[in-house]
């Protein structure tokens, strides 16, 4: 492992167990408030643990008796606001790191143009932070990150400030970059999950609640945030060989191998369901355009309907609706 | 302009008047026939030449102690900062002969300290580092303020991005914190040399007045007026322009 | 924007020239009782002088004296500004001669008082000064500024001794000579006799026979456009008669 980081920090109520392996990039994903940067913070020495250490490649950077300053770790964070040097050019900002680790004046100049160009900013070596454009100044950004040459690169939401006509790029050329160095990263982005990521921790309320292959724990995710950033309803309840006998109570149809009297949990896509005379009973809480249909949200379950069939329902906050899946949509495991 | 109310204009000229009157009445009396000789006379240009030498040493040791005194009181939280901050800045507010007889206290031969430094064989009082002393002493919380200020407003951001890019805590220092508040570095800097230039009340308290040693500018001024009030008012009106360049010199770094 | 300009200096002249009318008001009406006399003296005559004006009020109903205690040259700038001074006593001939010069004197000025020069070392003389010459030694010796008249004074007493002092400080005025001493930071200092009586315990008094050399002559006068003349020329009576002289040689003042 690379990054071992069993640590807990009393007074905001987060105890964390991450692992990231050599040239792995994990996504660190979970509601606002469930330790994301509380984990951040204490790999990159911001804050320390109240018990518990961290350690990157052998070496402890933290524990009961052990402090590394944050200088000193070799971990560079990239944060969604890029955090460029003002009074210095772009060029300025990628050579300060290699300065900092001592590099000779000219030999860094030809390294920091080097990391620019990869990046498509040779062009813009001489412009101060100000005439950049948002885009741009990550990019700097991101240079400049590489530059620094970090054991370990934390990726703080890095797409959150950027138009969406931007995004796709840079994700791509961030993954470029990712590929054979450990990172982590923290994001509300299912794309840059899937993207940037081969595992995934769901964080909630300070504790770890999923983890896994980052396509698995989207295709079966385990957690309520984890099925609403794969864009998934999510129920559990006990299997009786035809039926999900649901915890909230009611009945779901499904098709499934597991062994009857297992509690499953089960999965399905808001398109999947329909409306039926019969089915599970829900309240509608709100109506939003979903592409060209309608999403429609309950107390726990979201429905994709076509806006004809809505509107011939007269569905508005407060109808009573009976929401039914097909028994093949539904995909069910184990708890 | 024109969301503010007419009647502003009155009080806001009258306040201008206050202050531009007395320099323009002051400028009036000058002799401008013997302006060149006044200025130029043996005791004047001592006092010049003292004054922008002892100014400029206690506008360096300004920048020397005041830059880590800043840094800490801007860094740093804690009940007992406030304090010290409150403390630091207390020669503001203090009428500058208090300051002086408290320095007098201190560094004179029966002082704190002097009393052990005249055993070495070391006198501040009457010498030219009795003056920095003093200078320093006055003009260091206008150094410290602007800057501790310039730091607050700067926030540890890119601080963080510098340490979390390898640097040490020096470099970060050098290359990035104190770059960023350069302006205001300037700008508290020329402010205190310019109070370091018009500091009268503890320097005639605590260091004496000689001419070449003690004697700078505005004590020049303060004893011409007794027996030559036409070189007083020459004096006057060249310290008035120094004042005027300091504050130009001053304003334009700031908006720049 | 011009015309808010005018309007605005307009109005800023009115209420200045408002100001200096209401300024100017009591002084025209001096039939109001109680009558008021200010007497305008150098500053080494405050305690004499307080004595003899709690004397003045006691025999005049009515009257008030009031004082301005300063430095001869600085009254002397201030009467000419058209300060309200009934009297005028001046520590030097040479500030009243700029008072006559003026023709501001109502009547001419008397001779009232002398004062001489006298050594002030610490209690306990640590540098051990016996006389004028031993003030050559290796010793901190402050003086006034040859600009002021106690400096004047000094300049004659050093040569008609023939010795030629190297004081570490030359002071604005013989109150900050006198300070220096008692504090300890000067090992001696030329004042005046009634200075080293003022001071009591804190200074030891040295004579030397070269102080005859620079006798310093007190005069008196009215000051002319003054509110209460006879009033005025009363308190010159009881500070030249015999009573005044009195109080004077109290307080180690000489005879005119």
């Amino acid at each position: 492992m690379s990054l071992v980081l069993r640590a807990a920090v009393a007074e905001r109520h987060v105890e964390l167990d991450l692992e990231v392996g050599h040239g792995e990039t994990l996504a660190l994903v979970g509601p606002n408030g469930a330790g994301k940067s509380t984990a951040l913070s204490l790999i990159s020495g911001d804050l320390r643990p109240s018990s518990g250490s961290v350690s990157l490649d052998g070496r402890i950077l933290a524990d009961e008796g052990t402090w590394v300053p944050p200088h000193d770790r070799r971990v560079t964070t990239l944060s969604q606001d890029p955090v460029l040097f003002p009074h210095l050019s772009a060029l300025g900002n990628v050579v300060f790191p290699l300065r900092a680790q001592g590099v000779p004046r000219g030999d860094a100049r030809r390294r920091a143009l080097e990391h620019l160009d990869a990046l498509g900013l040779a062009g813009l070596a001489a412009r101060r932070p100000a005439q950049l454009s948002g885009g741009q100044a990550q990019r700097v950004a991101i240079a400049r990150a590489l530059a620094a040459d970090p054991r370990l690169l934390l990726l703080d939401e890095p797409m959150a400030a950027l138009d969406v006509d931007v995004a796709p790029a840079l994700r791509e050329q961030l993954r470029g970059f990712l590929a054979g160095r450990t990172a982590i990263v923290v994001t509300h982005d299912v794309l840059d999950a899937l993207s940037l990521a081969e595992r995934v921790v769901v964080l909630e309320q300070g504790r770890q609640v999923d983890a896994g292959p980052t396509t698995e724990v989207l295709a079966r995710p385990r957690s309520a945030f984890a099925a609403r950033l794969a864009g998934l309803n999510l129920v559990a309840g006990r299997w009786d060989g035809h039926r999900i006998e649901l915890e909230g109570g009611g009945r779901l149809s499904a098709k499934s191998p597991l062994v009857p009297g297992t509690a499953v949990l089960a999965a399905f896509r808001p398109a999947a369901v329909r409306l039926a005379e019969q089915g599970l009973p829900r309240t509608v809480h709100s109506l939003t355009p979903h592409g060209d249909l309608v999403r429609v949200r309950t107390e726990d379950l979201a429905a994709d309907l076509s806006p004809q069939d809505a509107a011939a329902r007269h569905l508005a906050p407060g109808t009573v609706v009976h929401l039914a899946v097909a028994p093949e949509d539904v995909k069910t495991y184990l708890a | 302009m024109r969301t503010l109310p007419r009647w502003i204009l009155l009080p806001a000229g009258l306040g201008a008047l206050l202050v531009v009157l007395p320099l323009a009445a002051m400028a009036l009396r000058v002799e401008w026939s013997d302006f060149w000789a006044l200025i130029t006379s043996e005791s004047s240009l001592a006092a010049l030449r003292l004054s922008l030498q002892t100014s400029l040493t206690s506008a360096a040791a300004c920048v020397l102690l005041g830059v880590p005194m800043a840094l800490l009181l801007a860094r740093t939280d804690g009940r007992g900062m406030s304090l010290v901050r409150s403390l630091v800045l207390i020669p503001l507010v203090l009428p500058p002969v208090v300051g002086g007889i408290a320095l007098l206290y201190t560094f004179g031969r029966q002082g704190l300290l002097g009393r052990h430094l005249e055993v070495l064989g070391v006198q501040i009082a009457f010498s030219t580092t009795a003056v920095v002393l003093a200078q320093t002493f006055v003009a260091l919380p206008f150094l410290v303020l602007s800057l501790e200020g310039a730091l607050r407003t700067a926030g540890t951001r890119y601080e963080r991005a510098a340490a979390s890019l390898g640097a040490r805590p020096s470099r970060v220092l050098t290359h990035v914190t104190l770059p960023l508040v350069l302006p205001a570095l300037l700008s508290g800097t020329v402010l205190s040399f310019a109070r370091a230039l018009g500091e009268f009340g503890a320097t005639i308290t605590f260091a004496g007045s000689l001419q070449g040693t003690t004697r700078t500018l505005p004590l020049e001024i303060y004893l011409q007026r007794e027996s030559d009030p036409e070189a007083a008012v020459a004096l006057s009106f060249v310290l008035m322009l120094v004042a005027v360049a300091v504050i130009a010199l001053a304003h334009r770094r700031r908006s720049a | 924007m011009k015309t808010l300009l005018r309007s605005a200096a307009a109005a800023a002249a009115i209420a200045l020239t408002a100001a200096a009318c209401g300024s100017g008001g009591p002084a025209e009406d001096p039939a109001a009782a109680p009558v008021t006399l200010h007497v305008f003296a150098a500053a080494s005559l405050q305690e004499p002088f307080e004595e003899l004006g709690e004397q003045f009020e006691s025999e005049h109903e009515g009257v008030t004296v009031e004082f301005s205690f300063a430095g001869s040259s600085t009254l002397v700038e201030q009467i000419q500004q058209g300060a309200p001074a009934d009297v005028f006593a001046s520590a030097d001939t040479k500030n009243m001669d700029k008072l006559t010069d003026a023709g501001l004197d109502a009547a001419d000025p008397v001779d009232f008082t002398t004062n001489t020069l006298r050594i002030a070392v610490p209690a306990g003389n640590p540098a051990g000064v016996t006389d004028l010459a031993s003030l050559t030694g290796d010793l901190n010796l402050v003086v006034c500024a040859p600009e002021v008249p106690c400096g004047a004074a000094t300049g004659t007493v050093e040569e008609a001794a023939g010795l030629e002092f190297a004081p570490v400080s030359e002071e604005q005025s013989v109150t900050d000579v006198l300070n220096k001493v008692t504090s300890g930071e000067a090992d001696a200092g030329l004042v005046y006799v009634t200075d080293v009586e003022k001071a009591g315990d804190a200074v030891e008094g040295i004579d030397f026979p070269e102080a005859q050399e620079a006798v310093n002559t007190y005069p008196i006068t009215t000051v002319d456009g003054a509110a209460n003349p006879e009033l005025g020329q009363e308190f010159v009576d009881l500070v030249t008669g015999e009573e005044g002289q009195e109080v004077l040689a109290g307080y180690g003042f000489g005879g005119a």
